[in-house]
């Protein structure tokens, strides 16, 4: 419990602190220190949660899905900090940005850690949502912090959209209380998600199907799902970049989380129905659309933190898709992708940061020869791309292989669709990649001071995850299986 | 069973539920940006009777603070807060007309007959209140989406927000008999800090391109825009 406590809590504590300091170069060190305690928090509390199976108290419930979320969010949130110190140092250096701006920055960086760890965490569907609607509150002011009209413009539009989204999960959040109102014996237990899931069978299934509607729609634009996808690329082109890295590797992770967490209420709920698999459907059909329209607008991109920000939303449409269609294999499958998305997504993030640096630009036409300017930097891009395009060794090859096995298993029309839908995104990701990476490099470009530790780390634990999956987190990640489907995979 | 025969209390929350329906369709079609605060404020007003009506009727006590801290919330803090925006924004006198307002209008009838075919479900499950204050409620959600989709004016666009989040407490309340209260001080605490932040962002927006209007925020296009 007290490992679970200060996991959540170290984050708050350190976005007070980091609210009222006012020496810049200890903010950061500070950052990192809070990163770091509560990773360490986050550690210990796995290790807990493996030796008892499940914790939960106050409000809150760590089990084998969660844990594994929580750690990832924790180490992400780690690594990005150290990248982020010398990084927002060099920005606020070029006037980019102000004294107060880097004081908002770093209390607004443990701020969403926070809400993003409290997400996971609590065992309350409306305090899921209060946190979900707290970490954009925590980072639209991020989105905004260079103060261009661009960014203004793109933290506006994160702003509305994702309010007005999540205004209608709250709206679903709403029914399902209403449904638990006659389905438990303690009403004003009917937020509870452990206590809901038991009784999941007695929820009325006309109430659950239009929950789960206003449900998806709401965390799905959080998640980045095709239509409601229209605020990620801005949000994630316009904002700082350690900012892009934690919102693709982190809050889209914690949406879908949300959404899958649901989606077990409603199929429980639907079991006897005419229509069991309504929620699966839903999800494979968002999913599915995401992630090939997404595919084909990575073609079209000029900015080249827009064109990763729409590879993410192929990949959360992936991992949608997969959670949609169920079974231990799919759901296997996709949650070691949100694992190995989270850390390649990071990386490439981290390693795009510098690029854009040594540019000075984020416009694709303008970034070239990377690997002459600063050979670390362009390989460095070339790895992160080829693992997120999902060449083998990476780990990326082992989820997607395991998604199209679970996909020709179930439903192997689909096959086609996901294997043509993959050929897209490698071929918009390389003919974009090619010319930065090699290609001439331009007059004046130096290199830049750059710090890719936590590259190194990420794509590391990514290789080895492709090589040999470590078989305490084989163990873990069946737990979470055997959670979601009540079918272990191994 | 008919309206007629249900208690007179739940009577009285279905036509205060309605009166919130219609300041709805005042917000919706308010030109002048201080009148539509406070059609906003008495929407807030409303929201917090209805609140404590349920709580006479189904003898909640717990549901008088909640009817307070809307009232404290969303019928005088928030206005006030936009008052004071708008009048260091010099905006007292703005006028904002609606474009195509017929159109729009009949579209928000749309919608709410729309809110009442979605909670049709419902009617094997409950009795004739709790179906049309659901209705009522879902239809002051989307009427607040509506506003933010036709109105292209940051600080009408913030009150269709605002007004969005009445028609869920109004559910919450009504239909639910409220949530508890961890949620719904935090639902009131991410609220306030959102006003606050689209307080910031006025005048961000301001400094950046002169006006309020956002429909001039469209720098950002799928392929860069031009070239700088």
């Amino acid at each position: 419990m007290s490992a679970l406590l200060l996991t959540v809590l170290l984050p708050l504590a350190g976005a007070l602190v980091l609210a009222l300091l006012r020496s810049l170069p200890l903010a950061g060190w500070i950052n990192v220190a809070v990163s770091a305690l509560s990773f360490a928090a986050s550690a210990w509390l796995a290790w807990s949660v493996a030796a008892a199976g499940e914790i939960a108290g106050l409000g809150f419930r760590v089990d084998a899905f969660n844990v594994y979320l929580v750690v990832l969010t924790a180490f992400v949130g780690l690594t990005t900090s150290i990248f982020s110190r010398p990084y927002m140092r060099h920005v606020c250096k070029t006037g980019l940005t102000t004294e107060r701006g880097m004081r908002v920055y770093h209390a607004m960086y443990q701020a969403f850690m926070f809400t993003m760890l409290l997400a996971l965490t609590t065992d309350n569907l409306g305090v899921l949502w209060v946190a979900v609607e707290g970490a954009t509150l925590a980072t639209v002011l991020l989105v905004s912090l260079y103060r261009t009209p661009e960014a203004v413009e793109a933290a506006w539009k994160y702003f509305i959209l994702c309010g007005v989204g999540i205004a209608l999960a709250l709206f679903g959040t709403v029914l399902t209380y209403f449904a638990a109102q006659h389905a438990l014996a303690d009403p004003a237990a009917g937020l509870t998600w452990s206590i809901l899931y038991r009784h999941a069978g007695g929820l009325e299934p006309a109430v659950m199907s239009l929950a789960f509607v206003f449900l998806l729609v709401g965390y799905g634009t959080k998640v980045g799902l095709v239509p409601m996808h229209q605020w990620l690329p801005d949000a994630h082109s316009e904002g700082p970049t350690p900012m892009s890295a934690v919102l693709s590797g982190l809050l889209l992770n914690v949406a879908l989380y949300a959404v899958v967490r649901l989606k077990m209420l409603v199929d429980g709920s639907l079991a006897g129905t005419a229509s069991p698999h309504l929620a699966g459907y839903l999800l494979m059909g968002f999913g599915m659309v995401s992630f090939l329209v997404a595919g084909l607008f990575l073609h079209r991109q000029r900015d080249i933190k827009r064109m990763f920000s729409y590879s993410s939303i192929e990949h959360m449409g992936l991992m949608t898709f997969a959670f949609g269609m169920g079974g231990p294999l799919a759901t296997f499958g996709a949650l070691l992708h949100m694992l190995v998305h989270s850390l390649t997504k990071s990386a490439i993030f981290v390693t795009v940061g510098h690029a854009a640096h040594i540019a000075g630009t984020q416009r694709i036409d303008h970034i070239r020869g990377l690997i002459r300017t600063q050979p670390v930097v362009g390989w460095s891009l070339l790895l992160g791309v080829a693992a997120i395009a999902g060449f083998p060794p990476f780990g990326v090859f082992t989820s997607e292989f395991l998604l199209l096995t679970a996909t020709m298993q179930s439903q192997p029309w689909l096959t086609v669709a996901l294997l043509s839908g993959l050929a897209v995104a490698f071929a918009g990701l390389f003919r974009h990649l090619h010319p930065m990476v090699y290609g001439p490099a331009p007059e004046g470009q130096l290199p830049v001071r750059a710090n890719l530790l936590p590259v190194v780390v990420h794509l590391g634990l990514v290789l080895w995850l492709g090589l040999s999956i470590p078989p305490f987190l084989v163990a873990w990640l069946d737990r979470a299986t055997q959670l979601i489907t009540g079918a272990h995979l191994l | 069973m008919s309206i007629t025969q249900l208690p007179l209390l739940q009577q009285l929350v279905l036509v205060l539920a309605a009166i919130v329906l219609f300041t709805s369709f005042v917000l919706l079609a308010q030109a002048r940006l201080v009148s539509a605060i406070h059609a906003f404020a008495w929407q807030g007003g409303l929201a917090a009777a209805v609140t404590s009506v349920v709580a006479a009727a189904g003898h909640t006590p717990h549901l008088y603070f909640s009817a307070l801290l809307t009232l404290l919330l969303k019928a005088l803090l928030i206005p006030w807060m936009l008052h004071r925006l708008v009048h260091r924004l010099e905006l007292d006198r703005h006028v904002d007309l609606l474009r195509r307002p017929a159109l729009v209008v009949m579209a928000a009838v749309a919608l709410v007959i729309f809110s009442y075919w979605l909670v049709l479900p419902m009617v094997q499950q409950e009795l004739t209140f709790t179906r049309n204050i659901v209705a009522i409620s879902l239809a002051v959600v989307l009427i607040g989406l509506l506003m933010m989709v036709f109105r292209q004016q940051a600080v009408v666009q913030v009150l269709g927000f605002m007004s969005m989040e009445n028609g869920l407490f109004l559910a919450a309340v009504s239909a639910t008999g409220g949530m508890p209260l961890v949620v719904e001080l935090g639902v009131a605490f991410d609220v306030l800090v959102a006003m606050v932040l689209f307080g910031v962002f006025f005048f961000q927006i301001r400094a950046n391109i002169d006006t309020l209007d956002v429909d001039r925020l469209n720098r950002l296009t799928e392929t860069g825009g031009e070239e700088p």
